[in-house]
């Protein structure tokens, strides 16, 4: 990156060191933490929907739509994470394939089962194997958020269902007296108030999700961890022009800074939406607010 | 006359795709040098990197490289995330009842052990090796203790810090690890039957590719140029 990185060998220190920390491996580190960032930002809010959805699912009269957001619960809840992860996505994926290998090849008399391969014709792969590598990754990547997405939803929709259930019956009486019908009930007075009550249970979801990117690995995407462990590995004269000894320690500290940064800055800004959101709310919060007012 | 348009289109779809089809996906671990390692850039590279852009050239394919951790490369590859593994994967009976191997592209060669010193005694101690690998099936054979880890910079790992007291795996590798901390031993294991693409069993074809480039490639002699160039075996 560097004209003086050429022949890194002379180097010393700090030049060394800058050199080294700017080698195309590394950016590639770099990248991976837009990579995780990245999968969070668009994570959080699709659990979240997901969430919701199982939650009003699940409350919902009509007994079918009821099962199915239990069963989403009760089913994904109970599924350890890391069989969740190897069996679903797999699973999703061939079930892709297998949808877009019916439509597109009608004609096709193989059997797509041939005892552990898994054969569809070449236009219906998803991503086509002639796509460059990147189209390949952001399929991953794709994967990798909706399965993030459904597993923690299935917690979110337990935490938001719970919530709901703890919004005072009275309210919801006074709103239909008042001559709210249950739509308008759900919108402006349930909904509003379910907040306060889900907060500190989402948050914990918060904090695990970010802790539980390093599955992104197993999904495939290239995520800080497996980069850490690449890039701290021994490294012999032979195959790099930075040669060094087992350095993963360092690191995985690296690592270590970056997630409990992250975690704190979390903290703090969730103990602000809390505070915003038990604004003139019914409970212990809400009233210690009105008070301090004075 | 709409299932004829359909027709048609799939048609075209195919014929434009005939160019691209050719294109072939290499997996690889991309952490067992000098076999495959991932170089500065963070690209492929290594002894397989070399030989697999020969043989795509020679069999006139278009490849791309992946990286997948080891322990599910096989899986990977039979569910069609790529169409070959590269891998210093050896030959063995058990690999083969799941998937299909090339004609070997590097001698069977010998595994060997490396210590903190030479006296460790193998058979009461504790020996390291990679997960799913010849070594670790070995090592389970032989009756011994076995530790497994999943990448190959583990395994050595465990040696260094006194978690194992040893560790099993090809001498290849082994050779480039050996410091002056650390020393291999003289006692070395014949196991496995040479290295060799794996390939779906279904995809007979690109197995027959493949082996016609081995071959040229064993005729007239670049393989063991090779060889020789990266260290990684003895030679044809």
């Amino acid at each position: 990156m560097f004209s003086y990185c050429t022949d890194p060998s002379t180097l010393e220190g700090l030049s060394w060191l800058s050199c080294y920390l700017s080698t195309g491996k590394h950016m590639a580190f770099y990248a991976s933490f837009g990579t995780v960032l990245l999968l969070l930002a668009i994570t959080a809010p699709t659990a979240l929907l997901f969430g919701l959805g199982g939650a009003v699912a699940a409350r919902a009269s009509f007994a079918p739509l009821s099962w199915f957001g239990r069963g989403y619960i009760a089913i994904v809840r109970g599924v350890p994470d890391i069989a969740f992860f190897l069996f679903f996505v797999i699973a999703l994926d061939q079930g892709i394939e297998w949808l877009r290998h019916k439509v597109k090849c009608p004609d096709w008399s193989e059997p797509i089962r041939q005892g552990s391969d898994f054969l569809v014709c070449d236009i219906a792969k998803m991503p086509l194997s002639a796509s460059p590598q990147w189209v390949h990754e952001i399929y991953g990547f794709w994967l990798a958020i909706l399965t993030f997405a459904i597993v923690f939803g299935a917690f979110a929709a337990n935490v938001i269902y719970g919530a709901m259930q703890a919004v005072p019956r009275a309210q919801l009486e006074t709103a239909a007296a008042y001559g709210l019908n249950p739509r308008q009930t759900f919108r402006r007075i349930l909904l509003p108030q379910m907040w306060s009550f889900a907060l500190p249970g989402l948050s914990n979801l918060w904090m695990v999700l970010i802790k539980a990117t390093p599955l992104l690995f197993l999904l495939g995407v290239e995520d800080i961890v497996y980069w850490a462990r690449e890039l701290g590995g021994t490294k012999n004269a032979r195959f790099t022009d930075y040669p060094h000894g087992d350095w993963r320690m360092w690191y995985f500290l690296a690592l270590l800074v970056f997630y409990l940064g992250f975690t704190k800055v979390s903290e703090m800004v969730l103990s602000r939406i809390t505070v915003r959101l038990s604004r003139g709310q019914a409970t212990v919060a809400g009233e210690a607010l009105r008070k301090a007012k004075g | 006359m709409k299932s004829l348009i359909l027709g048609t289109a799939i048609a075209a779809f195919t014929g434009t795709l005939a160019f691209a089809e050719t294109t072939v996906r290499l997996g690889t671990e991309g952490a067992y040098a000098p076999w495959n390692f991932l170089n500065d850039a963070g690209e492929v590279d290594g002894f397989e990197r070399e030989l697999g852009d020969e043989l795509c050239t020679r069999a006139e394919l278009t490849c791309e490289w992946v990286t997948n951790e080891w322990d599910s490369i096989i899986p990977n590859l039979t569910s069609g995330n790529y169409d070959a593994i590269i891998a210093g994967m050896s030959i063995t009976d058990e690999r083969d009842e799941v998937i299909d191997f090339t004609q070997p592209y590097t001698p069977p060669d010998p595994s060997a052990y490396v210590a903190l010193s030479t006296d460790v005694d193998l058979a009461s101690g504790v020996i390291a090796a990679q997960a799913t690998t010849i070594q670790a099936a070995f090592i389970a054979d032989q009756g011994w203790t076995v530790i497994e880890f999943a990448t190959p910079e583990e395994t050595v790992a465990a040696v260094r810090n006194g978690e194992a007291d040893a560790v099993l795996a090809d001498k290849s590798f082994l050779d480039t690890v050996v410091d002056d901390q650390l020393v291999m031993l003289e006692r070395s294991e014949a196991i496995g039957g040479g290295v060799g693409l794996g390939l779906r069993e279904s995809d007979t074809e690109l197995r027959d590719k493949f082996d016609a480039a081995i071959q040229s490639m064993k005729d007239d002699g670049t393989l063991n140029t090779m060889i020789a160039k990266w260290e990684v075996a003895s030679q044809w």
